[in-house]
């Protein structure tokens, strides 16, 4: 396949590997944000071809692992609501609240349907006009910008019932977070299509104030060895700045259409992040010019402050404190099939990840 | 109350192991007896001195129509099949409707007419049936079960129930994993995928028979339909409780799978197929298996995917085009219900 097998090739990726070896000289750590690289990492096998001093960390990149209990259980008090239709991205479907899931209000009888593009939940509420259809929202600027291009059309057009929850966040403040909490990291290797939309300005501070190493990838194995290659020539010769390694997607100034419609349609907000706990201006909340769209606003209700699950360390998972193997409960009572904690569930996450390709 | 869950779940349908817990731990522990425990695909019931294959399936599928078939060509290919797998001559079936009040009779008659078709190309014959109407809302459009019944031969009545393999034995496919899956999903789905991917669904007894008319090399065999090769796989490694280590690069997938695979982030090896079988074989007659499957036109494709090893009982490894290695597991729940 074109644009996937240059990047698959045994001897490129060898040949990296070894020029890794020749290169790398100090002990580094580097986190890994998204968790799409999180999964390439290990569907490759990517840990064997890394010299040992090169420590990789998980980071908080998977959207649904970060999305609070409290929003899940909203989106569950919602389905509830007479006639409401709740369209779902899939891996949403099966995340523990604290009480139950999506999936097992559906078999409850609620009307949960997966879409695979936001556009078709407003199709679905075009053609349910009396019932309120609601679209929980979430992910980094990959995903927001076409939530924001279905509200602006369901303005458009008049939709009366569409509504999003949105827990649609951005990632620059949480980058940072973990810096200033004090994780040792030496270099990101920085989500690829978060950076396709934002340009790589966000991670100026990074670089200069914080005095990081900063790359942004792509999703194939050449393509990681190649960001991890970059980072160290960086640290090595301790000069350290923002990157591009993926450059057939990713322009420093990144996408201006879809940046604008973000700003049209969402304003920053102080977001809980599971596990990690309130970071200033780090989630996107739907303006007021169309908070008839908005569904705290328009079906305020009060959840009760969820339970966090006893022994999960998502949190400590997510601010790569920990790795999956130094929980209690993983592989044992959280498994992918009953998950526990988040990281568990979606196959972005850091536990689903590694329990799928432990070895 | 089934580990944990108080109400059926989609999951619990999917193939995966939620509902291999459900199987064992409700229909199991309620009508367990010596020939229902093996779980082969069929049952073996011996008769008189002779020895006649029993299977029975349903058929829900959403669309009734998809690329390469429809759920009349699909209940039959998979009654066969499982016969066929358990080492059967597939001879007699049954074939029952429940219709949703409203359906199309001209629909219901294109669907007939590929069973009738199937049925004849796989030499089986329907024998009886039953027909039920239910008000509308009641089903989706129309549901088919089957049931079907074939002779077993003494030598071939072990070739579903995984005995005497060792490590060494081969696994072999009859060619490219994932194609009904992926067809189906792209049509009840509407991505819109301008695909070539059509349907595998075929009936497999005339390349089962001649394998195992022209070697006696074959151990196991089993039709990797809900939950994918992966799955079948995961189940013989546990139940022989040795490994099976799988070569990503020997693994038959079309270009138009894989593409699909790749953007919905799925693994061929847990997508659906219903015109394929896996095999598992002693090295020595493997080669000659090969050749024997790769002579039928449902065999063209076919390849040697792995082995049984020493290492890793009761887990499958996939030693990655990189270099690498991993486990594979059986399919979790998946977000896409009912493809067959």
């Amino acid at each position: 396949m074109q644009y996937i097998d240059e990047y698959r090739t045994k001897t490129l990726i060898l040949s990296i590997s070894e020029e890794l070896k020749k290169r790398s000289k100090k002990e580094i750590t580097l986190m890994e944000v998204c968790g799409g690289h999180t999964m390439a990492i290990h569907r490759f096998g990517l840990h064997a071809l890394l010299p040992s001093n090169i420590h990789l960390l998980s980071g908080p990149g998977c959207p649904v692992c970060v999305s609070s209990q409290h929003f899940i259980d909203t989106a569950i008090a919602y389905s509830q609501l007479p006639d409401a239709i709740i369209t779902t991205y899939g891996d949403l479907i099966r995340v523990p609240g604290s009480t139950g899931s999506l999936e097992k209000e559906k078999a409850n009888g609620r009307d949960i349907r997966i879409i695979y593009s936001v556009l078709d939940a407003l199709e679905i509420a075009k053609n349910n006009p009396e019932r309120p259809l609601f679209f929980p929202g979430i992910g980094f600027e990959t995903t927001a910008p076409a939530t924001a291009a279905a509200i602006m059309e369901a303005k458009k057009e008049k939709i009366a019932n569409f509504f999003v929850l949105s827990a649609h966040k951005v990632m620059p403040p949480v980058m940072e977070a973990l810096v200033k909490e004090g994780v040792k990291i030496d270099g990101f290797i920085a989500p690829g299509h978060v950076s396709a939309i934002t340009g790589t300005e966000i991670y100026h501070d990074l670089a200069t104030i914080y005095g990081l190493g900063v790359v942004v990838a792509g999703f194939e194995p050449a393509d990681m060895m190649q960001a991890i290659l970059m980072l160290v020539v960086q640290l090595e010769e301790e000069t350290p700045k923002v990157e591009i390694q993926y450059k057939r997607i990713v322009h420093p100034e990144g996408n201006r259409i879809a940046r604008e419609l973000l700003s049209k349609v969402f304003e920053l907000k102080d977001d809980n992040w599971r596990g990690l706990g309130i970071i200033r201006n780090s989630g996107l909340k739907i303006r007021e010019d169309y908070s008839d769209f908005d569904a705290e606003k328009r079906y305020p209700i009060t959840i009760p402050e969820p339970n966090e699950p006893k022994g999960c360390i998502c949190g400590s998972i997510l601010k790569g404190l920990k790795s999956p193997g130094q929980c209690p409960l993983f592989g044992k009572t959280c498994t992918p099939s009953d998950p526990v904690g988040a990281c568990m569930v979606s196959g972005e996450g850091t536990c689903a990840t590694y329990y799928k390709y432990r070895s | 109350m089934i580990n944990g869950e108080e109400k059926i779940l989609l999951s619990h349908g999917n193939g995966g192991r939620m509902m291999h817990k459900l199987i064992e731990n409700l229909f199991l522990r309620h009508f367990g007896n010596k020939i229902l425990d093996e779980q082969t695909d069929a049952a073996i019931l011996p008769v008189d001195g002779a020895e006649i294959a029993f299977t029975t399936d349903s058929f829900v599928i959403d669309p009734l129509f998809f690329p390469g078939g429809n759920i009349g060509k699909l209940a039959v290919c998979g009654t066969v099949n499982d016969l066929a797998v358990s080492g059967a001559v597939p001879r007699y079936i049954s074939v029952s409707f429940i219709l949703e009040e409203g359906f199309p009779i001209s629909e219901l008659e294109v669907i007939v007419k590929s069973l009738a078709e199937e049925a004849q190309c796989a030499q089986v014959t329907i024998v009886t049936g039953d027909t039920k109407v239910v008000n509308k809302g009641k089903c989706d459009k129309l549901f088919i079960n089957t049931a079907g019944i074939g002779m077993v031969r003494k030598e071939d009545k072990l070739v579903g129930k995984a005995r005497n393999i060792n490590p060494g034995d081969v696994i072999l496919i009859n060619g490219t994993i994932g194609d009904h899956g992926m067809a189906v999903m792209n049509a009840r789905e509407s991505f819109n995928f301008k695909s070539p991917v059509k349907s595998d669904c075929a009936s497999l007894n005339h390349l089962i028979r001649e394998v195992l008319d022209h070697s006696p090399g074959v151990k196991f065999m089993r039709d990797p339909t809900r939950g994918g090769v992966a799955t079948v796989l995961n189940e013989l490694a546990a139940k022989i409780n040795q490994g099976i280590e799988i070569r990503e690069q020997a693994i038959p997938v079309t270009k138009g799978v894989s593409a699909m695979c790749e953007i919905l982030g799925f693994d061929p090896l847990h997508i659906a197929n219903e015109g394929k079988v896996l095999i598992v074989a002693s090295e020595e007659e493997s080669l000659n298996i090969l050749e024997i499957m790769k002579k039928h036109p449902l065999g063209a494709q076919s390849a040697m995917i792995g082995r049984v090893v020493n290492d890793h009982p009761g887990k499958v490894v996939l030693k990655t085009e990189t270099g690498g290695k991993r486990i594979i597991d059986s399919l979790v729940g998946d977000p896409l219900p009912r493809i067959c």
